[in-house]
């Protein structure tokens, strides 16, 4: 038998680790190599926006471009994006979750198309609904006098369209493997069907519903196809963040990186702030 | 008018779940407490979901007080959220978003209270239940008892007209059990209404019912006060739960023969007819040879096929015409040399028989 | 374990940091650029502005024709962001540019040289069949109830546009700055928008699409479109070939067929 294959050498160090944590919880070789190259390829790019940054004159630089302008609106459309898809999307997840219908399957398919969807081809499918000419946008135009394209309306309907489908899949998924055992407890205490919605199905998921929502916000800052198709582009009403990076890269390439540093900082501080809790998903057990 | 609650409870009704049907006749004075026995599969759990409304009744009618909650014949249906039913669920499911206080105010709330009258109503129930100074506390930083209690302030605190418990201790262990169930007593007791306790724990249902209900197979077997039921086991399953021998026969006068082959001689009380039997397993004397001259009026050979260690006694599972279980002291086995195998004869005086007919079915016993 | 981590990242970030550190320079030119490489064969890419779209794909197919063997890809787009991507190292063959300017930029990069002009375009203003605003002049696009969409500053239909305007002595503000002159198209046929500042080629080749409001020669702004083969191709027989191609008579005339004016 051989005698020395499976014994280690344990610093005290370690040896006290072990103890507090219980087994082992170090990586094997074949998870942590294939690990390392993932986190080098997500942080490279970023190291290499960091060190090609325009530190010496950052303010001139940005002083020529719409950056203060693009960002505001990158983040309220962003944000405005996400509370519209928290506010239709999570019912949709509840009845695609909770009810069966005919043609359920479908409807989920369709939900998820925006995901495989190229953005520019969901802009111009925005434009033929919703465009001055489409089919419902001429009937706003005609009862209303109401257009939508070129206006911050239009960036925030982009922007849902291609960012709620995460929302939505994240909540339907916290939904089915809820524990229906608490609703059933809530309806037996006299709570109604959106009492038992409001006070124990949507607390219980909120960690997956945070997640979703997290998703779904940086999804919609990260817009550019869809957005630049349906709602235009122009300074200060419809060109956001990524149309601001994309337009600065052919003038003026420092611009450009000093504009992908603002939102690569801004996007961490809100992610960092929404801290790990957030970002754990599944549901309160 | 009446008052709601005065009437009690009553069910007349099947309930059909794939290939089970639940058929029981049944009802529940306000302030008894039933205590439903039964093993695993038997309906317990699809009663009480019933009685809730979590599941409609395919035939028949559930009315509380008087009024309808469930009735296939005209097809009124009353949610679980509009009947005033206060359910201890097997796993308490305490939510764990809320913390104790707000679990209990969450009844009172859902029925329209205003935020304050619920959590005074709340408090006021903990206070009852002793468990004050964890209003604050989270579910999950709970001990088992304290759960279980918190569990039995929630159902409580809706006022309800109708209080079901399933299994309200299963999840704790022995030691807790013993302190909670006094407790529960008490607290059962004081409440007004009916009230249904599944168990299959006979020590709980002698303890907390003021009548038990045995469900076998989606029926009921026998009904009665617990002392009845403890002594006259209509089942099998029932004469195991109280730890009773049982055997069924055909009486005569003084003479049982009996079903799976034996018989018995009975003090003669002129019951002819179908009858059973219940022998208390410390009735039996054990012996190594034939018993000679002596007055059981029951005597004959065995096999011993197991021992099992009680507390304070050994019971032997002894095979014969007809098998039974006797209990015998540790001392008895070692001078005997008992062991599986060997070869005994059994005595038990025609006396010590508990003798009675089938009851029907959905008449309580005395 | 941590350690590990923190040891390789750091590895990670010191190549970086090196690399970074290096200077801002296109690759070296290859040697293949020395060869004396006169066969016309392989594969070449070709960098076009998007409104070469029409003319260049027939080209591609009769210089495919004309040499067996060869094949002809086409990358299309802003001539901005193709000067963009050919600066940044993007593998092209052969560069034709909607104005000088980007041209020029990929020259200074070193990328090309000796440009040739091949073609003329003008501006024409793009309205949908049913001209909802009833455009009937450029001035008409300084009226604020006109919607207008232009190209990016910076893309040579941009800036050619702006030069009209100067002609005319119009200030025009668009409700969107497209990256390229056929998403102003585009947006034209879907008749989200009331007119597009784009060619004279691109109305051509929109047929019925769009309607076309001619500009006065007194205020239209030509544009010249370049062509060059880049130094760091590897078929650069075969580039040159087609650029020549380009500029040849038979290229010509596909050009005019589709309205672009002689260079």
């Amino acid at each position: 038998m051989r005698a020395s294959a499976a014994s280690t050498r344990l610093t005290a160090r370690h040896r006290a680790r072990r103890a507090e944590r219980g087994a082992s919880r170090s990586a094997p070789v074949s998870l942590l190599a294939p690990g390392l190259v993932a986190l080098a390829f997500l942080i490279l790019p970023l190291i290499g926006l960091v060190i090609r940054a325009p530190w010496g004159h950052m303010a001139s630089v940005l002083s020529g471009t719409d950056a203060v302008q693009a960002l505001e609106l990158s983040l309220w459309t962003a944000t405005t994006a996400t509370g519209v898809a928290l506010v239709i999307g999570v019912p949709l997840a509840w009845l695609l979750a909770r009810t069966v219908f005919p043609g359920q399957r479908l409807v989920r398919a369709l939900v998820t198309l925006p995901l495989v969807l190229p953005p520019v081809v969901g802009g111009v499918a925005l434009l033929l609904a919703f465009g001055r000419a489409g089919f419902i946008g001429q009937l706003l135009n005609s009862w209303f006098g109401i257009t939508i394209p070129f206006t911050p309306v239009a960036v925030v309907m982009a922007e849902t369209f291609v960012a709620m489908p995460f929302l939505i899949v994240t909540v339907e998924g916290a939904l089915r493997s809820a524990n229906l055992g608490y609703e059933e407890a809530a309806a037996t205490m006299g709570a109604g069907k959106m009492t038992v919605f409001r006070r124990v199905t949507v607390p219980m998921i909120a960690p997956s519903l945070g997640a979703g929502a997290v998703l779904c916000w940086a999804r919609a800052l990260g817009e550019f196809g869809a957005t630049i198709t349906f709602a235009g582009s122009f300074p200060g009403q419809t060109e956001t963040m990524p149309i601001a990076v994309y337009y600065a890269l052919q003038t003026d390439p420092d611009a450009a990186i000093a504009l992908s540093l603002i939102l690569l900082v801004v996007s961490i501080a809100v992610l960092v702030s929404l801290r790990d809790r957030w970002l754990r998903g599944g549901s309160t057990q | 008018m009446t008052d709601e609650r005065a009437d009690g409870l009553a069910v007349g009704a099947q309930v059909r779940r794939g290939g089970f049907l639940l058929d029981v006749v049944l009802s529940v004075a306000p302030g008894e407490v039933v205590g439903v026995l039964g093993p695993n599969g038997a309906g317990k759990s699809t009663l009480l979901k019933a009685l809730a409304g979590l599941i409609p009744v395919t035939t028949g009618r559930i009315t509380l007080g008087g009024r309808v909650l469930d009735d296939a014949g005209t097809g009124t249906f009353v949610e679980p959220a509009a009947r005033p039913v206060g359910f201890v669920f097997q796993d308490y499911r305490l939510f764990p978003h809320l913390s104790v206080l707000e679990n209990v105010a969450f009844a009172p709330r859902a029925r329209r209270w205003g935020k304050r009258e619920a959590r005074s109503a709340a408090a006021g129930w903990l206070g009852r239940l002793g468990l004050a100074d964890l209003a604050q506390r989270k579910p999950s930083a709970l001990s088992g008892g304290q759960a279980q209690r918190v569990a039995l302030a929630r159902a409580l605190a809706g006022e309800p007209g109708l209080l079901l418990l399933d299994e309200p201790l299963s999840a704790l262990d022995a030691g807790t059990r013993l302190d909670v169930q006094s407790e529960l007593r008490m607290h059962l007791s004081e409440f007004t209404g009916p009230c249904l306790l599944v168990t299959h724990d006979p020590l709980e249902a002698l303890v907390l019912a003021d009548r038990l209900t045995v469900l076998e197979d989606g029926r009921i077997v026998q009904q009665g006060a617990p002392a009845r039921v403890a002594r006259q086991p209509a089942t099998e399953y029932v004469a195991k739960l109280v730890g009773l021998n049982l055997y069924a026969g055909h009486a005569d006068g003084s003479t049982v023969k009996l079903a799976d082959g034996g018989t018995f001689v009975i003090p003669d009380r002129g019951q002819h007819g179908d009858v059973l039997i219940s022998v208390r397993p410390s009735a039996f004397a054990v012996s190594l040879g034939p018993p000679e001259a002596s007055s059981p009026r029951n005597v004959w050979p065995a096999r011993v096929a197991g021992l099992t260690l009680l507390a304070d006694r050994i019971r032997l599972d002894l095979s014969g015409t007809p098998p039974a279980l006797a209990d015998v002291t540790p001392a008895a086995v070692a001078e005997l040399s008992l062991q599986p195998g060997s070869k005994v004869w059994l005595a038990v005086k025609a006396t010590d028989l508990e003798v009675y007919s089938r009851a029907p079915v959905g008449v309580p016993g005395d | 374990m941590r350690r590990t981590v923190t040891v390789i990242l750091a590895v990670a970030a010191a190549t970086a940091a090196a690399a970074g550190c290096s200077a801002n320079s296109s690759p070296a030119t290859s040697s293949a650029s020395l060869n004396a490489d006169t066969s016309v064969s392989g594969g070449i890419t070709v960098f076009a502005a998007a409104s070469l779209q029409g003319a260049f794909t027939t080209l591609g197919r009769q210089f495919e024709a004309a040499h067996p063997g060869t094949t002809v890809k086409f990358n299309f787009g802003a001539s901005s962001t193709l000067a963009t991507e050919i600066t940044s190292g993007s593998p092209a063959d052969v560069f034709a540019s909607a104005a000088p300017q980007n041209m020029d930029t990929v020259v200074k990069a070193g990328d090309a040289s000796s440009p040739v002009t091949f073609a003329k375009n003008v501006m024409e203003v793009a309205v949908p069949p049913s001209n909802p605003a009833h455009v009937t002049s450029v001035s008409d696009l300084a009226k604020s109830s006109v919607k207008t969409a232009l190209c990016q500053p910076q893309v040579p239909c941009g800036f050619t546009a702006q030069k009209v305007f100067t002609n005319a002595k119009i200030t025009v503000k668009p409700v969107t700055l497209q990256p390229d002159v056929k998403s102003v198209l585009t947006q034209v046929e879907l008749n989200n928008v009331d007119a597009g500042m784009v060619y004279v080629t691109d109305v051509k080749a929109a047929g019925t699409k769009v309607k076309g409001i001619k500009i006065r020669a007194s205020e239209n702004a030509t544009t010249d479109y370049p062509i060059a083969t880049i130094k760091s191709s590897k078929n650069s027989g075969t580039a040159q070939a087609f650029a020549s191609y380009v500029a040849s008579p038979a290229g010509q005339k596909v050009l005019a067929a589709d309205g672009f004016e002689k260079p």
